[in-house]
C-alpha cells in the first residue's frame, strides 16, 4: 500500500470517528418524563386508566426548573407521546397491532396527567412515554407497570351521599308507615297554599280565569313534575266552583302531561263535561318568546288569579310584574332561589324552595304524603346537626389557631369525604380548608 | 291501564336512574334513558306544532277577540318552516357539491339564519331589557318603609346597591378614620353578600335538596300520583 493512500485513510477514519464521537456528544436531546405512574381509575366500570407523570427537566413549564430561561431551545420540550401495548386480553383475540407499542395520545408540555378512555376491562395494558422537542427528536422513554382495569361494583366515592340517602330515605319510610298505622301528624300551615282556594274562588265570582303557568323547564325536571302536582288541585277546585282556567306551556310534552292531569282533575271533581283541552296549550320553547305569549294573553284577558309554580328563570319578574300590574291575585312557587326575590316582591303569596315541594302532599291531605313532609323535616334536622358540628370545629381550629389535631382531622373529614367525593375514605388525611367551599 | 303503565314507566326510569348514580355497571344506563327522552321530545314537538296551528286557526276561522296577533302568528310559524325546511338560502355542503339540501341548516347567510338574527336574537333582547323597568317598578313596591323588616331591608339594599358602585368608595374617602373603614359601603356590601346572604341561601338550597328528595321518593314510591292525575 502506497505511504499516500495509507494517510488518506487515516484521515477518512479519523474524521469518521470524530464526526460519530461529535454526534455522540453534541447530540441534543429532551430528557425524559420520570415516574411514571399507571392506575386504574377508581370507582368506576373499568373503562379508564389513569396515567401521571413528572416533567420533563427540559419542560420549561415544570415548576422544580429554576431558570426555565436558561433551558437550551433544542431541548425543549414540544409534547409528550404516549404509547401503549396490550401484554394480556384474557384469551380475547387480538391484532397483532395490538401487541406492539402503539402510539395513543400526546400531551402538551406542562401537562402530566391523561385518561385513556379506550380501555377493554380486564386486559393488561402497558404503557411508556417519552418527551418530543420541536425538532421531532425524542427523548428516552420512561415506562410504567402494567395495570388492568376492573369494574368497581360500587362508586365509593359516592358512599357518603348513598348513606345520607338511606338515612332520608328512612325517615320517609318509617313516618309513612307511621301515617298508614293512623298516627295523627301535624304539619305547619302553609300560607300561600291555603291562598289557592281563595284565589280560585275570587276568579269565579269575577267571572275571570285563572292562568296556571308550570315553569319553563321540560317533564324531566322535578320542579315541573312538582308545578303539575299542584295544578292538579287548582284544576279540581276551578272544575268545583265552576272557573276558567287557562295553561298555556313552554314544552310539548308539559302540555301532554297538563291535559291528562287537569282532565282526571274535572273527572274527580265531578265535572268532566267542564274540561276544555284547548285551554292547555303550547306556546313556544323560546323562553322570551312565551313570556311575550303569556303577557299577551294576561293584559287581554286579564285573569283575577296567576298561578305560577314550576322552574323559572329571568322570565319570573316580567310574568309576575304583569299580573301585578292587572291586579291579579298571585300565588308563586318554584325552587330557583336566584329568581324568588322577584316572586316575593311581586306576589302575593310565594313558595319557598321546599314548601313548593311540599305543596303537592299538603294540598292532597293523604296521611301517606304528609308523612313523608315529616321524614323531610327529620332529614332537615339531620343535616342541621351536621352543620353544627361542622362549624363547632371550625370555631374551634380558628380560635386555637391549629393545624392538626381531632379538630382539624374532623373537619377535613367533614368536608372531603362526608360533603366531599372522598368516599368513605380514612379519618385523619386530607387538607386543612377551614373556609371550605360552595358546592 | 291509561294511568299504570306511566306509572310504572316513571318508577323503573327514576330507579334506573338512581342506581346509575351509584353503580358503575350501570351509568350507561342514565345516558341511554336521557336518549329515549329527547326522542320523546323531539316526537312531541309535531304535537305541539300542531296544536299551535290548530288553536290559531280556529281563532281566526271564529274571527274571535285578538285573531288578528293569530295571523301573525301562523305567518311567522310557516315561514320560518318554509325556511328551515327547504333550506333556502342554503349552499350545498363542499363533499356533497351536487346535493342541494346537503348544507348546514343555519349557514350564515341563509333564510333561517337571517330570520334568527334579525328578528329572533332583537326580539328577544327587547324582551330581556324590559327587566331593568320591571327591576325598578318591583324595587319601589319591595323597599317601601312600611315597617321594621321592610326598613331594614331598604336600608340593606340602599348600602348594597352602593357599594357595588364607586360612590360607595367615594363617599367615605378622606375622613374616615382608618379603624372605622369596616364601614364603608364597598365592605359592608362585601358583609352582606358573604355572610348573611350567603347563609340565607345555603338554608334555601339545603330545604330544596331535601325537597327534590322528599318528592322524588314519593314519586319512585307511587305514593305521590297528582302529576299523572291522580290523587
Amino acid at each position: 500500500m502506497k505511504k499516500s493512500h495509507t494517510f488518506y485513510i487515516g484521515v477518512f477514519v479519523s474524521l469518521a470517528y470524530s464526526g460519530v464521537a461529535s454526534a455522540l456528544s453534541f447530540e441534543t436531546l429532551p430528557e425524559p418524563p420520570m415516574d411514571l405512574v399507571v392506575i386504574d381509575t377508581p370507582d368506576d366500570a373499568g373503562n379508564s386508566v389513569e396515567l401521571d407523570w413528572a416533567l420533563s427537566g427540559t419542560d420549561i413549564f415544570n415548576p422544580l426548573i429554576e431558570n426555565a430561561s436558561d433551558t437550551d431551545p433544542s431541548t425543549i420540550v414540544a409534547t409528550y407521546s404516549i404509547e401503549r401495548k396490550v401484554s394480556d386480553a384474557i384469551g380475547s383475540e387480538l391484532d397483532e397491532s395490538d401487541l406492539n407499542w402503539q402510539k395513543v395520545s400526546e400531551a402538551g408540555a406542562g401537562e402530566s396527567h391523561w385518561t385513556d378512555r379506550t380501555v377493554e376491562r380486564g386486559w393488561t395494558y402497558d404503557y411508556r412515554i417519552c418527551s418530543v422537542d420541536n425538532q421531532g427528536d425524542s427523548s428516552t422513554w420512561c415506562n410504567g407497570e402494567p395495570v388492568t382495569p376492573v369494574m368497581q361494583i360500587f362508586n365509593m366515592s359516592k358512599a357518603w351521599l348513598a348513606i345520607f340517602m338511606l338515612i332520608f330515605g328512612g325517615f320517609i319510610a318509617y313516618f309513612i308507615n307511621q301515617a298508614r298505622a293512623g298516627k295523627p301528624l301535624w304539619v305547619r300551615k302553609i300560607a300561600g297554599l291555603e291562598a289557592i282556594d281563595e284565589a280560585v274562588g275570587r276568579a269565579t265570582e269575577m267571572g275571570r280565569p285563572v292562568l296556571f303557568v308550570a315553569g319553563i323547564q321540560d317533564i324531566n325536571e322535578i320542579q315541573t313534575l312538582a308545578g303539575l302536582t299542584v295544578l292538579s288541585r287548582v284544576a279540581k277546585t276551578a272544575a268545583e266552583y265552576g272557573a276558567q282556567i287557562e295553561v298555556p306551556t313552554c314544552r310539548s310534552l308539559v302540555m301532554a302531561a297538563a291535559r291528562e292531569t287537569v282532565e282526571a282533575a274535572y273527572l274527580s271533581a265531578g265535572a268532566p263535561d267542564a274540561y276544555q283541552p284547548d285551554k292547555i296549550h303550547y306556546l313556544t320553547d323560546e323562553q322570551f318568546a312565551f313570556v311575550a305569549g303569556v303577557t299577551g294573553y294576561m293584559v287581554r284577558e286579564e285573569p283575577a288569579a296567576c298561578i305560577y309554580m314550576g322552574g323559572f328563570y329571568a322570565e319570573s319578574l316580567i310574568l309576575a310584574e304583569t299580573g301585578n300590574h292587572i291586579g291579579a291575585i298571585q300565588v308563586a312557587g318554584t325552587a330557583m332561589p336566584s329568581q324568588l326575590p322577584f316572586f316575593v316582591a311581586s306576589c302575593d303569596y310565594t313558595l319557598i324552595g321546599e314548601e313548593f315541594f311540599a305543596a303537592s302532599a299538603y294540598l292532597s291531605g293523604d296521611p301517606l304524603q304528609i308523612g313523608s313532609l315529616k321524614g323531610q323535616d327529620y332529614g332537615k334536622f339531620f343535616s342541621v346537626l351536621i352543620l353544627v358540628i361542622g362549624i363547632f370545629f371550625a370555631s374551634i381550629i380558628s380560635l386555637s389557631d391549629s393545624e392538626d389535631g381531632l379538630a382539624v382531622d374532623s373537619l377535613n373529614y367533614i368536608n372531603n369525604n362526608m360533603l366531599g367525593s372522598e368516599g368513605l375514605g380514612s379519618f385523619g388525611g386530607g387538607d386543612t380548608d377551614i373556609e371550605g367551599d360552595d358546592s | 291501564m291509561k294511568r299504570t303503565v306511566p306509572l310504572i314507566i316513571a318508577i323503573v326510569a327514576g330507579f334506573v336512574l338512581l342506581i346509575a348514580n351509584f353503580i358503575p355497571f350501570a351509568e350507561d344506563w342514565g345516558l341511554t334513558a336521557q336518549e329515549w327522552f329527547n326522542i320523546l321530545a323531539v316526537g312531541a314537538m309535531i304535537l305541539g306544532g300542531g296544536n299551535l296551528v290548530k288553536l290559531h286557526l280556529m281563532k281566526i276561522s271564529g274571527q274571535r277577540k285578538g285573531w288578528g296577533y293569530s295571523v301573525v302568528t301562523i305567518g311567522c310559524f310557516v315561514g320560518t318552516l318554509i325556511f328551515g325546511l327547504f333550506k333556502i338560502g342554503v349552499h350545498p355542503n363542499e363533499i356533497y357539491p351536487n346535493v342541494g339540501w346537503s348544507g348546514y341548516y343555519l349557514e350564515g347567510g341563509s333564510g333561517l339564519w337571517w330570520i334568527y338574527q334579525h328578528m329572533i336574537v332583537p326580539l328577544t333582547s327587547m324582551m330581556f331589557a324590559m327587566l331593568a323597568f320591571y327591576v325598578a317598578t318591583a324595587a319601589f313596591r319591595a323597599f317601601r318603609a312600611k315597617n321594621t323588616e321592610a326598613t331594614l331591608l331598604l336600608v340593606t339594599a340602599g348600602v348594597v346597591l352602593l357599594g357595588q358602585t364607586y360612590a360607595g368608595v367615594w363617599l367615605f374617602e378622606g375622613w374616615l378614620p382608618e379603624s372605622m373603614q369596616w364601614l364603608r359601603f364597598d365592605h359592608l356590601t362585601e358583609w352582606v353578600m358573604n355572610i348573611p346572604n350567603t347563609g340565607g341561601t345555603r338554608a334555601i338550597t339545603i330545604g330544596i335538596a331535601l325537597g327534590v328528595v322528599a318528592t322524588s321518593l314519593r314519586i319512585l314510591l307511587g305514593v305521590d300520583r297528582s302529576y299523572l292525575g291522580q290523587d
